[in-house]
C-alpha cells in the first residue's frame, strides 16, 4: 500500500497499537533540558527506576541561562538550583550533559543538528514545542510534556494517537528579501494557529527542495505555531549532505546501511494525504506579526486589518490590538520599536546571522535600539567569529551574547521590558512571552536588521543592494 | 504521577471566554524554575490576574467571587503554544478537574489527560449555551459524567456527548498513568530496541 513520509517513519517505530486507544511509539533519541526534566527525573527516583537507554539520551542547558558571564556562578538562586538538578540526574543516569561552558552547549534543536543527534527516519522527541525543528530531517520530531518525558525516560516510548497527515506545497520561486521564517509566517497566517492541530505536516515543492538545511529547519520549526504536532520534508541530497561525517551520525557500512532506508523516505507518489494545500511563492512578501499570536502575520507593506473582515472572535482580535496599542487599518511600516531579539531555535544559526549581517554592514545600529543578538549554540557563535561577521555587528554598533533561549522565553534576565517593542526572529508573540507587558513584533532575521538600524519597522528590500541579495 | 480518579463531576464553572488561550498566560515562562511539582496553581494566569505589584486585578474572572468551581471553561483553541505540562499542573492545582473548549491544542490536551484533568470539547454552539447559561446565573451547575462522555447544562437539562478514547477513558477512571502500563511491556519495548540501531 502507498505510504506518506510520515506514514513511513510512524509505522515503523509502533511497539504496540492498543485497540481503541494510542500507539506506543519507540523513540529513538530524546534530547532533555533543564526546565521541563526534573519533576520526570523525580517520578524515576520515586519509582525507583533508572533510566531505559542513557545512550539515545542528551542533555543540555539552554532555556534558563544567562547570556553574559557564563563562566560565572548563575545568580538567580532558582535557576542555579535547576541547572544543578538537571546536571546531576544527568550524571546519576550516565547520561551525556552538555551543560553551561560545554563546547557543545547551545539550544537543543540548534545543537542536535549539529552534532549528527538529528537523523532521517528517526522519531526524536524533547520536551520542548519546536522539537518540530528536526522534521527538516525528514524524521518525526515533537514535543512532550513531562509525564512524557517520565515515559521516555523509563522506557523509551510515549503513548500517543497517530495523528493525520497533511501536505502544504508551495511551488515557484521566492521574491527577493522573502527568507524562510516568511515562507512559515505566510503559511501560519493563512491557516491561523489552530489550522493543523491533529495533523503532521509534510512540506513539499520547490521552494523547500531548494532551501538549505537550516532554512528547512526554520520553517518545521515553525509547524507548531499552526497547532501541528510537527512538520517534516523528505530527506535529499541536501540533507545527506549536512549530516555526513557529523559526531553522532553512522560511519563507515553502516552509513551505507542507514543510505538504504532513508532513501526510502519520501511520500508515495500516490498517497493519500487527509488535508492538501499549495500556495505559489510569488504570493508570499516579507512578513511582520502586528498581534498577540503568531498567526496574526501580514505582509510588512500592509496595513494592520479591519476587526470587521476578521473571520472569528472579534473580541479577542480587538484584546489583542489593545495590548500591542496599535489601531486597526494601520501600516506597520514606519511604527517605532526599541529593541531587536535576533537569536531562538528558530533563526539562531549562522544563515541568520550572515543575513542579519547583510544588511547591518556599513550601517550603524539606530540609538533608539537596544540589541540582543544570541547565537544558537558555541559552534554558530564560533562561525560568527571564523567568518568574520562578528567584526561587521561590532563596527555597527553591536554586541554578540553567549548561546541560549533568551528572549525567546525571558525565563533568564533577559526581559522585553512592559509596554516596549521588539522585532524578534524568535517564534511567539503571545502577550508577556519575552517579558510581562513585552510587545513582539515576529519577523524574519532581514526585517530584523532593518528594524535595528532604522529604529522602526523597515521594509528590508528598501536598505539591499542587488548583490546582498538572499 | 498518580492522580485523583475521575467519574462524576458536578459542579459550578468558571467563564473564560477568550479565543487561543496559550499557555504562556496559563503560566507565563518566569515561574517555571521549580524542580519539583508544588504551588503552580498560585501562578495561574499570573498576568492577567495579578498587576505587576502583586494586587489582583478586579476586573480578571478568577478574582470575581461570583464565579467558582471545578471546571473552567474557555474559548476555542485553549492551550496553545509551548508543550510545558506546568499549564496542566497549574489548571489542576489550583482546583479544576475538568476544562471545556470547543477546541484544544493537542499537546495541552494530552498533558491534561496525562495528569487527571478532563478535557471536554463540546460543539461551538453548546459552548455558546453554556457561557450564556452561567452569564444567567454563575451558581448554574454543569455535570461531566465520564462514564456516559455526556455534559449536561443542569439548569436546562441540555446536554452533550463528548469524545475520549477508551484507554484514556480507563486510566481517568481508575487513576492510571501510561508509565504504569509501558512498565508492564517493557519486555516488548526491549527487543524492539533490540531491532532498532542507534
Ligand atoms: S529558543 Fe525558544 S522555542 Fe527554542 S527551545 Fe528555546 S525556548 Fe524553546
Amino acid at each position: 500500500m502507498s505510504k506518506t513520509l510520515f506514514d513511513k517513519v510512524w509505522d515503523s517505530h509502533v511497539v504496540k497499537h492498543i485497540e481503541n486507544g494510542p500507539d506506543v511509539l519507540f523513540i529513538d533519541r530524546h534530547l532533555v533540558h533543564e526546565v521541563t526534566s526534573p519533576v520526570a527525573f523525580l517520578g524515576l527516583k520515586n519509582r525507583g527506576i533508572k533510566v531505559l537507554y542513557p545512550e539515545r539520551t542528551f542533555a543540555t542547558a539552554d532555556h534558563n541561562t544567562p547570556t553574559r558571564n557564563q563562566h560565572l556562578p548563575v545568580k538567580d538562586p532558582l535557576s542555579a538550583n535547576q541547572l544543578k538538578a538537571l546536571e546531576e540526574n544527568a550524571n546519576a543516569h550516565n547520561i551525556p550533559y552538555w551543560g553551561l561552558g560545554h563546547k557543545k552547549n547551545g539550544i537543543v534543536h540548534v545543537i542536535g543538528p549539529e552534532n549528527g543527534i538529528t537523523v532521517p527516519g528517526a522519531t526524536i522527541v524533547c520536551g520542548d514545542s519546536h522539537t518540530s525543528t528536526h522534521g527538516a530531517f525528514g524524521a518525526i520530531a515533537f514535543g512532550i510534556g513531562t509525564s512524557e518525558v517520565e515515559m521516555v525516560l523509563s522506557t523509551q516510548c510515549i503513548m500517543q494517537p497517530k495523528p493525520k497527515r497533511m501536505r502544504i506545497n508551495v511551488n515557484g520561486e521566492l521574491n527577493k528579501a522573502v527568507t524562510p521564517k516568511d515562507v512559515a509566517l505566510f503559511i501560519i497566517s493563512q491557516l491561523t494557529t489552530s489550522g493543523a492541530t491533529g495533523y503532521f505536516v509534510e512540506y513539499a515543492g520547490d521552494v523547500f527542495t531548494n532551501m538549505s538545511m537550516e532554512g528547512r529547519m526554520t520553517v518545521c520549526n515553525l509547524s507548531i505555531e499552526m497547532g501541528a504536532r510537527g512538520g517534516m520534508i523528505a530527506p535529499d541530497e541536501t540533507t545527506f549532505d549536512y549530516i555526513k561525517g557529523r559526531e553522532y551520525t553512522p560511519k563507515g557500512s553502516d552509513w551505507d546501511t542507514a543510505m538504504e532506508y532513508w532513501e526510502t523516505l519520501y511520500s508515495d507518489e500516490d498517497a493519500v494525504f487527509d488535508k492538501e494545500l499549495t500556495f505559489e511563492a510569488n504570493e508570499i512578501e516579507p512578513m511582520i506579526t502586528f498581534g498577540t499570536n503568531p498567526g496574526m502575520g501580514m505582509a510588512i507593506s500592509n496595513n494592520i486589518p479591519l476587526a470587521e473582515s476578521i473571520d472569528g472572535a472579534v473580541a479577542t482580535f480587538k484584546k489583542s490590538l489593545e495590548y500591542m496599542d496599535y489601531n486597526e487599518g494601520e501600516a506597520m511600516v514606519g511604527k517605532p520599536i526599541d529593541f531587536v531579539f535576533l537569536g531562538s531555535c528558530t533563526n539562531g544559526r549562522i544563515e541568520d546571522f550572515r543575513a542579519f549581517a547583510s544588511i547591518v554592514k556599513g550601517r550603524k545600529k539606530a540609538d533608539n535600539v537596544t540589541a540582543w543578538l544570541v547565537p544558537g549554540s558555541h559552534k554558530v557563535e564560533e562561525a560568527i567569529k571564523e567568518e568574520g561577521i562578528l567584526d561587521i555587528l561590532e563596527e555597527a554598533g553591536f554586541e554578540l551574547r553567549e548561546p541560549g533561549c533568551s528572549a525567546c522565553l525571558a525565563m533568564n534576565d533577559d526581559k522585553i521590558p512592559a509596554g516596549k517593542y521588539a522585532v524578534s526572529t524568535s517564534n511567539r508573540n503571545f502577550e508577556g512571552r519575552q517579558g510581562p507587558g513585552a510587545r513582539t513584533l515576529l519577523a524574519s532575521p532581514l526585517v530584523a536588521a532593518a528594524a535595528a538600524v532604522t529604529g522602526k519597522v523597515t521594509d528590508p528590500r528598501e536598505l539591499m543592494q542587488e548583490e546582498a541579495l538572499v | 504521577m498518580a492522580y485523583d480518579k475521575f467519574n462524576i463531576l458536578k459542579s459550578t464553572a468558571v467563564p473564560m471566554p477568550i479565543e487561543n488561550v496559550d499557555t504562556d498566560q496559563i503560566i507565563p515562562a518566569r515561574f517555571l524554575k521549580a524542580t519539583e511539582r508544588k504551588g503552580f496553581g498560585d501562578n495561574l494566569f499570573r498576568d492577567w490576574r495579578y498587576n505587576s505589584d502583586g494586587t489582583p486585578k478586579e476586573n480578571f474572572v478568577l478574582n470575581n467571587p461570583i464565579y467558582s468551581g471545578k471546571i473552567l471553561v474557555g474559548g476555542k483553541n485553549f492551550g496553545s503554544g509551548s508543550s510545558r505540562e506546568h499549564a496542566a499542573w497549574a489548571v489542576y492545582d489550583y482546583g479544576f478537574r475538568c476544562v471545556v473548549s470547543s477546541f484544544f491544542a493537542d499537546i495541552f490536551r494530552g498533558n491534561c489527560l496525562n495528569i487527571g484533568v478532563l478535557p471536554v470539547q463540546v460543539s461551538p454552539a453548546f459552548l455558546d449555551k453554556i457561557f450564556t447559561a452561567i452569564e444567567a446565573d454563575p451558581n448554574t451547575e454543569l455535570e461531566v459524567n465520564l462514564p456516559e462522555q455526556k455534559i449536561t447544562i443542569l439548569a436546562t437539562g441540555e446536554s452533550e456527548s463528548f469524545e475520549i478514547n477508551e484507554y484514556k477513558k480507563q486510566n481517568m477512571l481508575n487513576g492510571f498513568d501510561d508509565i504504569d502500563y509501558l512498565l508492564n511491556i517493557k519486555n516488548n519495548i526491549e527487543e524492539f530496541a533490540g531491532n532498532t540501531p542507534l
